[in-house]
């Protein structure tokens, strides 16, 4: 039988789909350590970026992250994480997976909302200063509605990234779907891989997508209508920070 | 000598194997971006001559690009094998294609037309404007994306390991997550190496491009 045929019988197979080994288990597994890390990087950057683009101050930093955060290679994160945690007896299970994908979740959000919030046209916030509005005021009515579009462009990347990363915890025993591909090659079952691949695949780009329907659909409706900013490239972010 | 749990002795006995992972490192991300620019300039090219095309070259090339790195080895194991080097670089040269035909579009399309013109004027060829003026002028941008493209390489070539090949991802995941005791004197290892060659490449290149484009000096500062 040819190999397509192969993976389709994979896939018709009932016990593809059942069990801790399943798709839908790993899937599931999948999206919860994604969800996490994504929640916990958020929960990190976005305070942070807001801090360093409202008051400007820390853009070397900002620029320090995105270029280290591009440079640092995700399955090092990952295997680094899962050693830290051995001792701590915490390195099996999901635990490495979900700090290596917070840590890889935060550059792209502080990036973008930094690079969002220095876009804000300076007059606009001189006129609502003017208008007597606190800082506070300025942040979450002004500046966060206007930079919107460019937050939100890097918390798509950065779960674009998370989800596609999330793959590597199969690495190192974390499961997830990658869990279900290096079974395959350690068996050397080149139907499983390949199956098992094409989910992930699946997955990644419906995440991108997603993602991209969610960024169009939150902008202020006053700002609906405009090109959907593409995620920001640290390069660009350098190059307008003045550092390069 | 023992900083807490990273041991530069056991970095010091195997510098030679160290030495040759990272050399088989760089040997990976070379080919990769030599011939992502070969097959992304030719790409651009066929926008530049046929505009209808950019919407979906970017769509495919995307895509390619959205692919988790692990999926797309285990998406070509079945055609190219398992422990291969092509598996490892079709792969790595589909993830800089995005960057590269991008920049290159880019960089082509903002050369002033004023530049174009002069230069039809004083009796250029379409080749010769090309090769002489227009890329030239494109070159900053270019270059761009070839910095972003090779620093992300850099990181990806990690993943030659879970194959069975070199690279510094050998350091990193063999010997780094198998062997207990020295585990985080190699994986930390790798991790510095990888980051250290991507921030030396990203800065030759910037080095190359102002050497190359020294009448945009003034505005790179």
């Amino acid at each position: 039988m040819d190999f397509i045929g192969e993976v389709a019988a994979w896939f018709a197979d009932p016990t593809t789909w059942s069990g801790r080994n399943g798709i839908p288990s790993r899937l599931l597994e999948h999206l919860w350590i994604s969800a996490v890390g994504l929640g916990m990087g958020a929960a990190i950057g976005l305070p942070l970026g807001l801090a360093i683009g409202h008051t400007g101050r820390g853009s070397l930093l900002v620029v320090s992250i995105a270029n280290i955060g591009r440079a640092v290679p995700s399955l090092g994160l990952m295997g680094l994480a899962f050693l830290l945690l051995l001792p701590l007896g915490l390195g099996v299970g999901p635990f490495p997976a979900i700090v290596a994908l917070t840590a890889l979740a935060i550059p792209p959000i502080i990036v973008n909302t930094y690079a969002g919030l220095r876009g804000v046209d300076r007059e606009l916030i001189e006129a609502a200063r003017g208008m007597g509005m606190r800082a506070s005021q300025v942040i979450w009515r002004l500046e966060v509605p206007v930079a919107l579009p460019v937050i939100l462009a890097g918390i798509r990347t950065s779960a674009v990234q998370v989800v596609a990363t999330a793959t590597l915890a199969g690495v190192i025993g974390g499961g997830t779907l990658g869990e279900l591909i290096i079974i395959g090659f350690n068996t050397g079952d080149q139907v499983r891989v390949f199956g098992a691949a094409l989910v992930v695949a699946a997955l990644s780009i419906v995440t991108e997508l997603g993602f991209a329907a969610l960024q169009h659909a939150m902008a202020s409706p006053g700002l609906r209508g405009r090109p959907i900013p593409p995620p920001e490239d640290p390069g660009q972010v350098a190059h307008a920070a003045g550092e390069v | 000598m023992r900083f807490g749990p990273v041991d530069l002795e056991w970095v010091a006995d195997n510098a030679d194997r160290i030495g040759e992972l990272a050399v088989e490192h760089i040997y990976y991300t070379v080919v990769a971006i030599g011939i992502g620019l070969i097959i992304s300039l030719g790409l651009a090219l066929l926008v530049r001559r046929i505009p209808r095309l950019y919407g979906p070259v970017l769509g495919v090339t995307g895509m390619l690009y959205a692919i988790p790195s692990l999926a797309l080895f285990a998406l070509l194991v079945p055609i190219t094998g398992l422990t291969s080097v092509l598996t490892v670089e079709i792969a790595l040269v589909s993830y800089t294609l995005l960057i590269l035909t991008r920049n290159i579009v880019e960089g082509l399309r903002g050369v002033p037309p004023d530049a174009i013109e002069a230069a039809s004027g004083m009796g250029y060829t379409p080749t010769q404007r090309l090769m002489r003026i227009e890329l030239p002028l494109a070159l900053p941008v270019i270059v761009a994306g070839i910095r972003i493209a090779t620093v992300t390489t850099v990181g990806l070539v990690t993943l030659a390991a879970l194959l069975g090949l070199g690279g510094l991802g050998y350091l990193i995941i063999t010997i780094g997550t198998n062997r207990g005791s020295f585990g985080i004197t190699a994986t930390l290892t790798g991790i510095v190496l990888a980051v250290g060659l991507a921030v030396i490449a990203d800065l030759a290149l910037l080095a190359v491009q102002r050497a190359l484009t020294p009448w945009a000096r003034r505005r790179t500062g």
